[in-house]
This record gives structure tokens, C-alpha cells and sequence, in this order.
């Protein structure tokens, strides 16, 4: 495929709380960096001239999430559209609008404040259909549970090794300036946490968070004008499986295999397991980390466990060094940050969470009970 | 700008649109709609590689309905996109489906757009878009009666009254004509001045007479690149997606009281003109499906689409030349006002251009050839998507 160039990105930080902040102030803080970086306007004449905005109603309690948003998206009588849906999600559709040739220029912008609902998992459970699955009280954290049950099952994955990865998450999160206000964590900590679906504990899960993230889009030619280091997105891939659990064969990873094979198959990747320097995989629990691992064929199937102990030691990508969901992402935007996270790495920005001389980076995104949805992307530098 | 290669419609599918489809949930209906798509355009699911969905959650408070909507879309195991923005959303979905295909990433697109408004309680849910600090206790839902407060002072009251009165009987007109439509009432222009008397008044002069539907409904698209739609079609005619152009404006619809306003709908058309060459629309568009939510913004739009000034655009339709045998053939499925499935509305616009450019839109094809066709959809505030169809391949 053509190549499209993410010129820059920014976030804000990701906190329990943004209570000073409305939804447009977090987009505007993002808003104006990414301006200033690129010395991009709204202007008719090269311009921006398309957004490519991420939200959700329930999550906002706005229908319509994205009108709230036109006055600082920069929406005047110009191109505003809302994906609905995973993060990366937008980043893909902003890379499709570029190469059929419609645009040159897109501005992606996702925002969520999780701290304004009482609890995430009642709006999940209204994900669930009203008739069968809703009354019987399910949300995407006990659909988690059960697969993480089934996923332990297969891949003998020990309450030590879960909580391996969160204690490993909430270092890497340290480095992590996007990041305020995650404690350290020891592993003792982790497995005496409160069960909220069993097997899956209270720092098994991802933090409530609020934040707002942003990047520029260009095309190969004007990508080359706004930034001296483009991170071009070389593949993408995603795959939807059905919607019963009883359906579903959720200990395996059907869906994550398509998604992944798409997208390595437009990259032209033919050995994922050596092909990337980094990888940001989204793990909203802790056992999604190696579960994930294995869909996206970093490693064996069963041997996700065994790959998340030999991190840092075996010759795979450095995975999640931003900490990844577990330190802390909106579910919203857990694939826009992670995409987000692997361009600042190719660009050689991420500050103390850099990873030397990456080259090629692996971002994914999940989204619907027990991983029903997954988007995968593949980006690299000159 | 060029797109990067051309993409057809090769098919269109549409459940029926009924203010209560209580025998089907929203899966059930959405399959009826993609089964006629798939029958249309004579393929099957195996031959769609991605299909993009959109509505809005708070209708019928489903979070991401893609996820349960699988059962019934078709997309297991395919690539998916979930685009949603008010009520453009459908014409945002046909865009998206556009942009998947003309980038080279997918060959055929399958768009579905889709409400279910019996299951919610739809003005709630509008006046829900509000600030919640600024503007809700002043939301009407979608209920404005400010376009007919507008059109009053400027052209009087009989006259104005009377336009919006026949522009909403021809629509019925029209709506006659359709199977599918949801209001079908059978009215006739001697009943125009009782109606505009005796019909409950909602906003003002918005009476209820005037304004549209809340329907359950949902409408299916299918794109194809150039090649895949040659085969895909079999000679039979295909209705090309020419351009598209989106204007979005700021959340307050005025901010400075009485000045002016330059609307979205006129900057889009302008823009979309300019860009395809077109000096005289009336002349050179020989359909155009525009959401009209109302008989007054219907009438009060039609001057900002075809860029008239005056009372050009009254004139248009006291002379009755928007009806489908006319010079200028408006909504020749009854509209926005015969059939409201919000997340479906706007892609419905662009489904019925498309059946008129492929000559197979049935009772209410228009009686001439279709070369051109224009579609338009609103949501938000005031917010437009435009996009031209043609019956040969644009690039």
C-alpha cells in the first residue's frame, strides 16, 4: 500500500480524575501542540482540511459526542468525522480518507473522560443485547473474567506471572510522563487485591482514566514538508467475531489472527515474531498481555506466559514500554495511544521511555466483550 | 485533489420503514436490508471485505451496536469501521465506504445505517446533544420552528404558508409512490389550507403536519471499485460516486442574534460545484434527494442548495416543478418527512440517487434520463454532507 505519515502526536496526561478539565479543554491543550509542531492552520489554502475525531455517546452522556467537539477540532465549515469505535480505528479511517486521494491533511483526535460515570462496566453492559445477555448483569469486565478463566486454562498461567505484568506495567509507566498519580506495585500487592470477576483482580485491571490524545496525517508528499521524521503507516488490519459468548471460541484468538494477518500481509511481514522493535499491545487486563501476544503471533500459542517472563531478555520488540492500558488509558482510546506511543518511539521522542534505534513498531486496539474486536497497524520510519 | 480510483454502487437494499417494526429486534432488521442489498447487487457476503455501520447509541441506549449488530450485518470474521455523526451519519457512512475503497484498501464496502427510534424516546435523545450547562433547558429536541418564523417575515404568511404546504403535499405525493415509506397519508392539495390550520402546532408555525417522521428502518449500501463493479453489475447501469463534500459548523446554531448566517448547505454546494463544473444545477442535476426534516426547511434549503437568492426557490415549488414529473424532481421517495430512521435517513438520500441514476428505483423512478444526482444530508448543527452520483465513470 501507499505510504501515509504521521507528522506529530500529543497527548495529554492521563489521570483518575481530570475533573478541571471539559472534554474540549483536554482537545484543545493537544490541539495546540500539534499546531505548534507542525506550523499546520485550518486554512483553506494546505491547511487542514479533514478531522478524523474518536469519542463515544454513552462515555460523553452527549449524543452527537463529536458536536461538542467542532469549535476546537476546528470543524468551521470543514470535514469532521466521528469513528464510533476502537481508537485505532481512527487512525485507520484517517489513512484511508488520505490515500483515496480526498485529502492530504488530517487531524486525529480521540478524547474520553472515564471519571464522569459512576462505573465503566454499566456502560459496557449496555453493550450487551436487552433481550438475552443484559439480563443476566453481563459487562465487558465479566466477559474479561470468563475468558480469563478459559485463557488460564490453556496457557497455564500462573497468579505470579499476572502479576509479574502489572508490577512490570506500572514500572514502565514511572518512565512515563503522560502518566500521573499509578503507585508502584508489588507482586504480593497484585495477588492480594480484591477479585472483581474471578480470576481477575482490582490491579489486574486497567485504571479509570481521563485524557486526550492527537496526531497529524499527511500524505507521503506533504508528510515530508511538516516533519523531518514521518512515521508511515505501512499496514492495517482489523476483524470483528460474533457476538454470543456461546459462539465464540474465546480462549483462542480467532479474531486477532485475522486482524494481525491483514495487517501484516499489507506490510509485508512474513516473520512478526523478529519484525518490530517495539510492540503496544492493549491490555486492559493482565492476562490479555500474553493472551494478545500469542493472537498477534509475537510468540507460540500457550507460550504467552513463558514470553512475558523472558521480556527484555529474549530477542522479541520491547512490548508496552509506555506501560501500556494496565498504566492507565481510556478503553476508548487504548489503540490511539498505543499508536501514538509507537510514532513518538519511531521518532525518536519518547523521552525516558525510548526504545534505542527503533525502526518498526506494532500498535493494537481491542474493543467489545472479551476481545470481539481487534485493529492492528504497522509503522515504520526511514 | 484525485481519487485514487473510482468507486461504483452496485447495490441497495431497505427494510420498511414503520414507526413501530415491533416483530423484528435490530439485528432482525438490519438483515432484511442487507439481504436486499446482497440480492440487488447479485452478490453474497463472501464477495463484501468490510462493512461500515453507524447510528447513534443514546437512541436506543446500545453501546457500539456493531458489536450484537454482527448477527445480523454479516461482518463476522471481516474488517469493520463504525462512523457516526448525528444526522449526517448515513451520507458519513456512504463517504466512509467512498474513501475505503477509492484508497485501495478494500474492494467492496458494504455501508449500513440503521434506527430503531420505537425502542427510545428520540426528542429525549436530541436534546441530550445540548451543553449540558448552556444550552439544554433551551433544546427541542430536532423541533425548531425558527425556519418558519424566517420564512414568514420574509415573504409574508399566506405565501409562506402556502409553499411549505405544497412542497409537503407533494412530498406525500411522492411518498404515495413508495412502498417502503413510512407515512403514506394520501393527501391532496385541496386539504392544504385546512391542514395548515387543524395540524397540531409543535413550534410556532411547525406544525405537526409539516414535520418529519420517527421511523424504525434501515438502509444498506454497497461500493465497489471500478473493475469489481463492471463484473459485479453485469452491464446493467452503476451509479458512480462523483465527489462528496462534508461542512461542519460550530455547536450553537446563532451566535450573534440577528446577523445573517452563511450556511453549510450553501458553502457545500458552492464548493462541490466549483469542483465538478457545475455553473446551472437546476439544469444540469436531474434529481436531487435532499433531508428535509421539515415542509419549512425543505423550502428554505432549496435556495442555500441551488445557490438562489430571492424567492427563486419558492417559486420553484409553487410552480410544483420539485414533483417527480417536474423540471426539477426533489425527493422522489416522500423524503426525510415520509421516512425518518435517523442513523439511516442520510444514507437513504443516497440510496434513492443512486436507484434513480441506476434507473431501478421502481414506481418513483423519474420519468427522463438520470445522469446527475444529487444528495444531501443534515445533522448536528446544521451541518451538511453533499455528494454528486453519475451514471458514467467521473475520473
Amino acid at each position: 500500500m501507499k505510504r501515509v505519515g504521521i507528522c506529530a502526536v500529543a497527548q495529554t496526561t492521563y489521570e483518575r480524575n481530570k475533573w478541571h478539565q471539559r472534554f474540549q479543554g483536554m482537545a484543545l491543550e493537544v490541539l495546540e501542540q500539534l499546531l505548534a509542531a507542525t506550523g499546520l492552520d485550518f486554512s483553506e489554502d494546505g491547511g487542514i482540511n479533514t478531522t478524523v475525531s474518536c469519542s463515544d455517546d454513552v462515555f460523553d452522556a452527549r449524543t452527537i459526542s463529536d458536536n461538542a467537539m467542532t469549535d476546537v477540532l476546528g470543524a468551521h465549515f470543514r470535514c469532521e468525522e466521528k469513528v464510533a469505535q476502537e481508537g485505532l480505528q481512527a487512525v485507520y479511517y484517517a489513512a484511508a480518507t488520505i490515500l483515496s486521494g480526498h485529502t492530504d491533511v488530517v487531524l486525529v483526535m480521540g478524547h474520553a473522560k472515564e471519571s464522569q460515570s459512576a462505573s465503566r462496566n454499566m456502560i459496557t453492559h449496555l453493550a450487551f443485547d436487552p433481550y438475552y445477555t443484559r439480563p443476566v448483569g453481563l459487562d465487558f469486565l465479566a466477559a474479561a473474567g470468563l475468558q480469563a478463566r478459559a485463557y488460564g486454562l490453556r496457557s497455564k498461567i500462573s497468579e505470579e506471572q499476572l502479576a509479574r505484568i502489572v508490577v512490570r506495567a506500572r514500572e514502565n509507566a514511572a518512565k512515563n510522563d503522560r502518566i500521573q498519580d499509578l503507585a508502584q506495585v508489588t507482586a504480593e500487592e497484585v495477588m492480594a487485591s480484591e477479585l472483581l470477576a474471578d480470576p481477575i483482580r482490582d490491579l489486574h485491571t486497567y485504571p479509570v482514566s481521563d485524557g486526550c490524545v492527537g496526531m497529524i496525517l499527511a500524505s507521503e508528499e506533504r508528510a515530508k514538508t511538516l516533519t523531518d521524521n514521518p512515521v508511515w503507516i505501512t499496514g492495517t488490519g482489523n476483524c470483528i467475531d460474533s457476538f454470543f459468548l456461546g459462539d465464540r471460541d474465546y480462549a483462542g484468538n480467532f479474531p486477532l489472527q485475522k486482524a494481525a494477518e491483514r495487517a501484516y500481509k499489507r506490510a509485508g511481514i512474513t516473520d512478526p515474531a523478529k519484525a518490530f522493535d517495539v510492540a503496544e499491545i492493549s491490555d486492559q487486563y493482565a492476562y490479555q498481555l500474553p493472551m494478545w501476544a500469542e493472537g498477534l503471533s509475537l510468540c507460540p500459542e500457550n507460550a504467552g506466559p513463558a514470553y512475558m517472563d523472558a521480556l527484555g531478555k529474549n530477542h522479541g520488540p520491547a512490548v508496552n514500554p509506555s506501560g501500556g492500558m494496565l498504566a492507565g488509558n481510556p478503553l476508548l482510546l487504548g489503540g490511539l495511544v498505543r499508536a501514538a506511543e509507537c510514532a513518538l518511539q519511531l521518532k525518536g521522542e519518547a523521552g525516558g521511555r525510548q526504545v534505542p534505534d527503533a525502526k518498526r513498531a506494532l500498535a493494537h486496539g481491542v474493543m467489545g466483550p472479551a476481545g470481539q474486536f481487534h485493529s492492528v497497524m504497522v509503522l515504520e520510519r526511514d | 485533489m484525485k481519487k485514487n480510483r473510482n468507486v461504483g454502487i452496485v447495490g441497495v437494499g431497505q427494510s420498511v420503514y414503520s414507526s413501530h417494526r415491533e416483530e423484528v429486534n435490530q439485528p432482525e432488521m438490519i438483515h432484511e436490508a442487507v439481504v436486499e442489498a446482497l440480492e440487488h447487487a447479485g452478490i453474497t457476503m463472501d464477495d463484501v471485505d468490510c462493512v461500515v455501520h453507524g447510528n447513534m447509541e443514546l437512541f436506543e441506549m446500545v453501546h457500539q451496536p456493531d458489536l450484537w449488530h454482527v448477527l445480523g450485518t454479516g461482518a463476522w470474521g471481516k474488517e469493520t469501521l463504525r462512523v457516526t455523526t448525528g444526522g449526517t451519519t448515513g451520507a458519513t457512512l456512504a463517504c466512509a465506504a467512498d474513501n475505503l475503497v477509492a484508497s485501495g484498501l478494500h474492494d467492496v464496502v458494504m455501508a449500513i445505517g440503521f434506527e430503531k427510534l420505537q425502542e427510545g424516546h428520540t426528542t429525549g435523545g436530541i436534546t441530550n446533544m445540548a451543553d449540558p450547562l448552556w444550552a439544554r433547558q433551551l433544546q427541542t429536541g430536532a423541533l425548531t420552528g425558527m425556519t418558519a418564523a424566517d420564512m414568514i417575515t420574509e415573504f409574508g404568511e399566506e405565501r409562506a404558508k402556502k409553499a411549505s404546504m405544497i412542497y409537503r403535499i407533494i412530498m406525500d405525493e411522492h411518498a404515495m409512490l413508495n412502498k417502503k415509506a413510512h407515512r403514506r397519508l394520501g393527501l391532496t392539495m385541496d386539504q392544504g389550507d385546512d391542514l395548515a390550520k387543524t395540524s397540531p402546532a409543535l413550534v410556532g408555525e411547525l406544525r405537526m403536519i409539516h414535520m418529519c417522521s420517527q421511523s424504525d428502518g434501515a438502509c444498506v449500501m454497497i461500493f465497489a471499485s471500478e473493475e469489481k463493479a463492471k463484473e459485479i453489475r453485469k452491464g446493467r447501469r452503476i451509479a458512480w460516486f462523483k465527489d462528496h463534500i462534508t461542512a461542519h459548523r460550530e455547536e450553537m446554531f446563532v451566535l450573534f442574534g440577528d446577523a445573517p448566517v452563511f450556511t453549510t448547505h450553501r458553502y457545500a454546494a458552492q464548493k462541490l460545484f466549483e469542483r465538478n463544473g457545475i455553473k446551472d444545477p437546476v439544469e444540469e442535476i436531474d434529481v436531487f434527494e435532499m433531508y428535509d426534516p421539515s415542509s419549512w426547511w425543505g423550502s428554505d434549503w432549496l435556495r442555500e442548495f441551488l445557490l438562489f437568492d430571492g424567492d427563486e426557490a419558492l417559486k420553484l415549488i409553487e410552480n410544483e416543478e420539485i414533483r417527480i414529473t417536474g423540471k426539477f424532481p426533489v425527493n422522489p421517495s416522500g423524503g426525510v418527512i415520509a421516512s425518518n430512521p435517523i442513523g439511516a435517513t442520510a444514507m437513504v438520500r443516497v440510496a434513492e440517487a443512486a436507484l434513480q441514476v441506476m434507473g431501478e428505483a421502481g414506481d418513483h423512478q423519474i420519468p427522463k434520463d438520470v445522469h446527475q444526482a444529487l444528495a444531501s444530508g443534515f445533522g448536528g448543527t446544521l451541518w451538511t454532507v453533499l455528494m454528486l452520483l453519475t451514471d458514467e465513470p467521473p475520473h
